[in-house]
């Protein structure tokens, strides 16, 4: 029987360059703050798709521990800035990235 | 077996054309929540793709970590603030979305140059057949614990480091 080819690894990494470009798009024409913070999400889930799909090609676990690694470098970022966000807003009224060019009062 | 890899690609075409449609509303929605649940579908679109690439541990950790905690995190501190005037704000045409738009898909263009280049490297001992027999939990599980152990304990110290900045920053005066 003829065999069908499996899933390559290019269209798994085609998928994770998509997203990351996604994800600098947005964080170059968005202006609210909590938007370009997703955006970086956005980034860093493309990045991991790519990770997971070089281990899946390459029948080996690093880019899997890699990953792992992203994962809880993504949630410390997200507590710190959010508190960040939180205490921005707090200051200024405001968390447009426009309007924010100063870190002091 | 032909059954399968076909049910395989799709699963896959499906998911990355949710991941890429997730990502597309994250960008063009003007109210953030819209913004943030599309954002959870394009996650779990991801989610699904981990699971054909033979990694359900790390499904399940995306689904949790990603879709569960940092996504909950974010949609809190969006109805913590006040963000109306991105509401109303027209989504109006500028020099600067449109040059950042264009520099975008060029340097999507210059990342497809990497994804079609032949791929190099040492293959590995993990197959898929490797996974099957043992289980993706335990291989990462021996793996963390061993290779990894000092990374895996300098990110504990950095999750605790996030942690207290996280209450120092927002206990305010």
């Amino acid at each position: 029987m003829h065999s069908f080819p499996d899933v390559p690894f290019h269209a798994y990494a085609t998928v994770g360059a998509g997203l990351f470009i996604i994800g600098v798009i947005g964080a170059l024409i968005r202006r609210s703050a909590i938007v370009i913070f997703m955006c970086i999400e956005l980034m860093l889930t493309g990045v991991n798709i790519t990770l997971v799909a070089l281990s899946n090609r390459l029948n080996s676990i690093d880019g899997v521990m890699l990953m792992f690694f992203v994962m809880i470098v993504a949630a410390a970022e997200a507590a710190i800035g959010l508190a960040i966000f939180v205490l921005l807003f707090r200051r200024r009224g405001t968390i447009k990235v426009d309007e924010i060019n100063l870190l002091k009062k | 077996m032909v059954v399968g890899i076909l049910f395989k690609w799709c699963v896959f075409l499906a998911m990355s054309m949710g991941v890429i449609f997730g990502g597309l509303m994250v960008i063009s929605r003007r109210n953030p929540i819209h913004c943030a649940l599309f954002m959870v579908m394009s996650f779990f679109c991801t989610a699904v793709l981990y699971l054909i690439m033979n990694q359900p541990f790390i499904a399940v950790l995306q689904v949790l970590v990603y879709s569960g905690a940092i996504m909950m995190l974010i949609i809190f501190v969006i109805m913590l603030l006040r963000l109306e005037e991105e509401k109303i704000a027209k989504l109006k045409f500028s020099y600067t979305k449109l040059t950042g738009t264009i520099l975008g898909i060029i340097f999507f263009f210059q990342l497809l140059m990497g994804v079609i280049a032949p791929l190099i490297g040492k293959t590995g001992k993990i197959t898929a057949e490797v996974i099957a027999k043992e289980g993706s939990t335990v291989i990462i599980a021996k793996e963390l614990f061993t290779r990894y152990l000092l990374i895996f304990e300098l990110s504990s110290v950095l999750l605790l480091v996030a942690i207290i900045g996280a209450v120092v920053l927002s206990k305010g005066k």
